[in-house]
């Protein structure tokens, strides 16, 4: 399997009567990628906007991001949404770095987060670094929350093939390879090295806390085994409306740190023989047979060590917990990346669970600190929303426009994929 | 500006004397004592210890609540704009009353305090998260080296500044859970970490894992036909406009709310305030989380005595578990003294 990342890098965004990307400046045809997400008879409006990092911008409510790209070969962009349900952990993809499609809409209205593209909460969140083309979207009047979210999530991936594949021509400032051998091969390379997978947990709870693998609702399946190229290559996507703070981006899924963080290390320090993806279930039944189903791939991959990601908190907690305590009684060593609940003022228990087992664990923040989000000269989206977004609370939106949120408002502030440098320590 | 600053000890460093003298009740001496002085050096002239109050271990220990009441009176009379109280090593009642004078001055007068204790003083684990407490030796031997760090705290804290780590400031940690940025992104950590794990190096995890609570679950009925039955939910299902405001998620309160004579929990009249779940269902009909219509129909059959008037609401969506616990203890204890028998708690 043999993954080619072109990678085109986007510095700055603009209208244009052409689509076009020339030394870093891609230039939008507003006009035309309306008229295609338009098409979507779900919608009442379709607006575009541009924030750049630095802009005196706030967006709110933000549902999604994902990273422009398309395929070279012609293979699917995100199977089962953008193209067919075809395997993608091989190909040629052409990558926009350093841009995004950012999606709005008031879903749930607490369950979409803020990007502040300066100021302080610009820190909090990886997309204040990325030039962000936003896509608000309204609904029809009558369209049931459900339908409006999967427009939402279609809208946005086919924004991303929109610019990406509009520029395709473009020679790439950089191409990343990599190769992934047959499962034979991979569990006998580098001996002498611990062998090590990625346990990877996504949100799929269910009632709009969904996350799709090829397509297939992931509370649907069995852990299953995928190489980090079909991670890498589109195949996990986000069908989110959870804190903004924790939730998986497709973005996020598309740049796994974790995937990269392992690959960085394969074959020098460790061997990294692949990815188990699991999901986080609501009832105790489906916990135990997802943790035992992914605990026992890793015990078929032999591996002696294993890094679980979280998504989401509270409930999902239960089910990173499991599937430490499991994996450390099969002989398995784990560390954690979680993020934490511990109040405003820090001083409450972090965790919904906890297992004397969980002795490497690695803290994305306390997701409830408070943040004065000082006012923006524009704001894209709905402004209103702060008062109802998770995170928020009455009184939220001061009169002169700032907003006192927890940074849990904030989106990717405390992803669990470890995408950031936030973290707590007990003081 | 010269801050003021009080400082508290009993009645050994005062020189007053040792256990026989361990009765003294509180005094106010101006100016510097014992141990004030090494204090005093280490302010320097930004700050001035413009008096020292003094109590013996034992009255303190025997009358804490009076003692600490006194001794914040007399601290109050000096205007301060501090308190300094110790060090007092492992020595458990001295610690315990610098604990406890630290905590009743932030409390009633809200000034910055700063203590001292070895770490297994009990006063430690009492008083801990309510004032800084500098680590010491066990022994007066570690004065030298406490006093410094103490006064540079105590600077700290009356300038207004944010302390630094507990390592940084020689402190015992407090318990509270600060954010910061590290230098390299969660992923990075983590797989550090693994391999640190696997090679069987040392490594220091970012959360140590907490210890839970485990309740006991109450006993079962004797008779359900003669039982009062109340209804809690951290669902979130609140009267339609949501009147107490419960926040969608870190709700920092919970919601009273009389159901007498409500037979079914109508769209028009309810909904739910929780940003966790997806409230299609539970706006469309909230007896889905909270079943006041099934349980109407039992009390019509008989099943069970009667439905209690009120039912209690709060939204369990990254809600501190300290919080979580005080709504508990709180709405226990109201369905207690209204002869409530038994609790259906739902959640989501």
């Amino acid at each position: 399997m043999k993954l080619e990342l072109h990678r085109l890098k986007v510095n700055a965004l603009a209208w244009g009567e052409r689509t076009s990307l020339v030394g870093g400046r891609l230039t939008i045809d507003g006009e035309a990628l309306r008229s295609l997400l338009a098409e979507d008879s779900r919608f009442r409006s379709v607006a575009l906007d541009l924030a750049l990092p630095g802009d005196k911008v706030r967006l709110i409510p933000v549902k999604d991001v994902v990273e422009p790209r398309c395929r070279l070969d012609g293979g699917p962009l995100f199977p089962g949404f953008v193209g067919d349900v075809e395997t993608v952990d091989e190909g040629e993809t052409v990558v926009l770095e350093g841009a995004a499609v950012v999606t709005c809409g008031a879903i749930v209205g607490f369950q979409e987060g803020i990007i502040d593209m300066t100021g302080p909460g610009a820190e909090y969140t990886p997309f204040s670094k990325t030039c962000n083309l936003v896509v608000s979207l309204e609904p029809v009047e009558g369209l049931e929350k459900h339908d409006y979210e999967a427009a939402c999530r279609l809208a946005g991936f086919r924004a991303a093939h929109y610019l990406a594949n509009a520029v395709r021509g473009v020679a790439a400032d950089s191409v990343e390879t990599v190769v992934w051998p047959p499962l034979s091969e991979a569990l006998s390379a580098h001996p002498g090295l611990p062998r090590v997978a990625y346990l990877y947990m996504l949100q799929s709870q269910g009632l709009l806390h969904d996350t799709y693998l090829y397509g297939v609702d992931v509370k649907r399946i069995l852990p299953t085994l995928v190489s980090p190229t079909e991670v890498m290559n589109g195949a996990i996507v986000s069908g989110n409306c959870v804190s903004a703070c924790d939730k998986n981006s497709t973005y996020a899924h598309q740049n796994n740190p974790v995937i990269a963080a392992l690959l960085r290390r394969h074959g020098r320090e460790i061997n990294f023989v692949g990815c188990i993806v699991t999901n986080e279930n609501v009832t105790l039944a489906d916990k135990k047979r997802s943790s035992g189903q992914a605990v026992k791939l890793a015990r078929m991959l032999g591996v002696e060590g294993l890094l679980i990601s979280e998504e989401g908190f509270g409930n999902p907690d239960a089910d990173l917990i499991m599937n430490c305590h499991r994996a450390e009684a099969a002989g398995i060593r784990t560390v954690l990346i979680t993020d934490e609940f511990a109040g405003s003022d820090g001083a409450s228990q972090s965790l919904a669970d906890a297992t004397a087992e969980a002795t490497a664990v690695v803290s994305a923040g306390n997701a409830n600190a408070r943040i004065v989000l000082p006012p923006m000269e524009r704001v894209i989206g709905f402004p209103r929303e702060a008062n109802v977004i998770a995170g928020g609370f009455e009184g939220s939106l001061r009169d002169d426009g700032s907003i006192e949120v927890e940074i849990q408002a904030i989106t990717g502030a405390t992803n669990e994929l470890g995408l950031g440098r936030l973290s707590a320590v007990t003081v | 500006m010269t801050y003021r600053v009080v400082h508290y000890i009993n009645q050994f460093f005062a020189g007053i004397g040792g256990e026989e003298e361990a009765g003294q009740r509180p005094l106010l001496k101006e100016g510097v004592v014992g141990p004030g002085q090494a204090l005093a050096a280490a302010f320097g002239d930004e700050a001035q210890i413009v008096a020292t109050v003094i109590c013996g271990d034992g009255y303190f220990a025997e009358n804490m609540d009076r003692a600490a009441a006194e001794v914040v009176d007399l601290i109050a009379s000096c205007r301060p704009d501090a308190v300094v109280a110790g060090p007092a090593f492992n020595a458990g009642r001295y610690g315990t009353a610098c604990g406890a004078v630290c905590q009743a001055v932030k409390e009633n007068l809200g000034l910055p305090t700063v203590t001292a204790m070895y770490p297994e003083n009990p006063g430690v684990d009492l008083y801990r998260s309510e004032t800084y407490i500098v680590e010491t030796t066990d022994s007066a031997r570690g004065l030298r080296k406490a006093v410094p760090t103490m006064a540079s705290l105590a600077l700290k804290l009356l300038r207004g500044e944010t302390p630094g780590l507990p390592s940084e400031e020689g402190t015992l940690p407090q318990g509270r859970r600060r954010n910061l940025f590290r230098d390299a992104c969660g992923a990075e950590r983590a797989a550090d970490m693994l391999v640190r794990k696997l090679r069987g190096e040392p490594f220091e995890t970012e959360y140590p894992m907490p210890v839970f609570d485990r309740v006991p679950p109450a006993g079962a009925l004797k008779n359900l036909k003669e039982a009062t039955i109340a209804l809690v939910t951290s669902g979130g299902i609140v009267p339609k406009g949501n009147p107490d405001h419960i926040e969608a998620s870190s709700a920092s309160r919970y919601g009273e709310y009389d159901i007498s004579g409500v037979d079914d929990l109508t769209a028009a009249g309810y909904g739910t305030a929780h940003g966790g779940y997806d409230p299609t269902y539970a706006d469309g009909d909230a007896d889905r989380v909270l079943p006041v219509d099934v349980l109407r129909e039992m009390e019509r059959e008989g099943r069970f005595a009667k439905l209690h008037d009120f039912f209690y609401s709060t939204v369990g969506n990254g809600t501190p578990v300290a919080l979580a616990a005080r709504f508990g203890r709180e709405i226990a204890e109201k369905l207690r003294n209204a002869g409530v028998d038994a609790v259906i708690l739902t959640s989501t």
